[in-house]
């Protein structure tokens, strides 16, 4: 299956488009998710502990099960206001 | 009611979407953008967003206002760039009484901060930081 990971903050400057689709196989975790894109890049791989997710604009944790299309958003702590 | 904006903020806008003749009060709170942040000098913050959440994370704060403390509540807020003295975040919450509006008020912005996906990245003469949480990260 096909997830679009969503980036912000700092991880913007490592990924400047915001976005990479990945290919998982089904049944896949955030937690599988993450562990994907640790591989291609070194400078993502402490999104899980440094980040909140949500799956679909709502929040979500490492265990929560992917399907096919889900915009998977990696979150650092929030500074609006 | 919510909004969020690349245009200036007007304050009053949130008044006027929450006042009834009912309401003896209203308590806002306006944040502006300020020219320092923890010893640095700041020109100005650029807010980033993801939209679809920060909207619907908003109408969440909302909708407990309502049932917390049965008040009416607006939440408007600006991102992209944004120089000193300009507003970025109105709450405004309408009151027969004041008490429960000021306790409403404090609750909804200190949980917008922590909830609603918005960061800044903060301009200064010495580069430019991505503020996270409580930490500055220096940004490319």
């Amino acid at each position: 299956m096909t997830i679009h990971a969503l980036f912000f903050g700092h991880y913007r400057d490592t990924v400047p488009s915001g976005e990479l689709t990945i290919s998982l196989p089904d049944s896949a975790t955030v937690a599988d998710a993450a562990a994907a894109l640790a591989t291609t890049e070194l400078r993502l791989a402490d999104l899980l502990s440094r980040t909140r997710v949500a799956v679909g604009a709502d929040f979500a944790t490492a265990e929560t099960l992917l399907k096919d299309g889900d915009e998977l958003a990696f979150l650092p702590p929030m500074s609006g206001g | 009611m919510v909004l969020l904006t690349t245009e200036p903020l007007q304050p009053q806008q949130a008044v006027n979407a929450v006042m009834t003749d009912a309401d003896g009060a209203y308590v806002q709170f306006v944040g502006v953008v300020r020219d320092h942040s923890k010893g640095r000098s700041v020109t100005g913050l650029e807010y980033q967003v993801y939209a679809p959440m920060a909207i619907a994370q908003m109408q969440k704060l909302v909708a407990e206002v309502k049932t917390r403390w049965g008040l009416a509540c607006a939440i408007l807020h600006r991102y992209g760039f944004i120089p000193v003295g300009e507003v970025a975040v109105v709450v405004c919450i309408a009151s027969s009484h004041r008490a429960e509006a000021f306790e409403a008020c404090r609750w909804a912005i200190d949980t917008l901060k922590h909830d609603v996906p918005i960061w800044k990245k903060e301009f200064c003469p010495d580069g430019t930081f991505w503020i996270e949480g409580e930490e500055a990260i220096g940004a490319v």
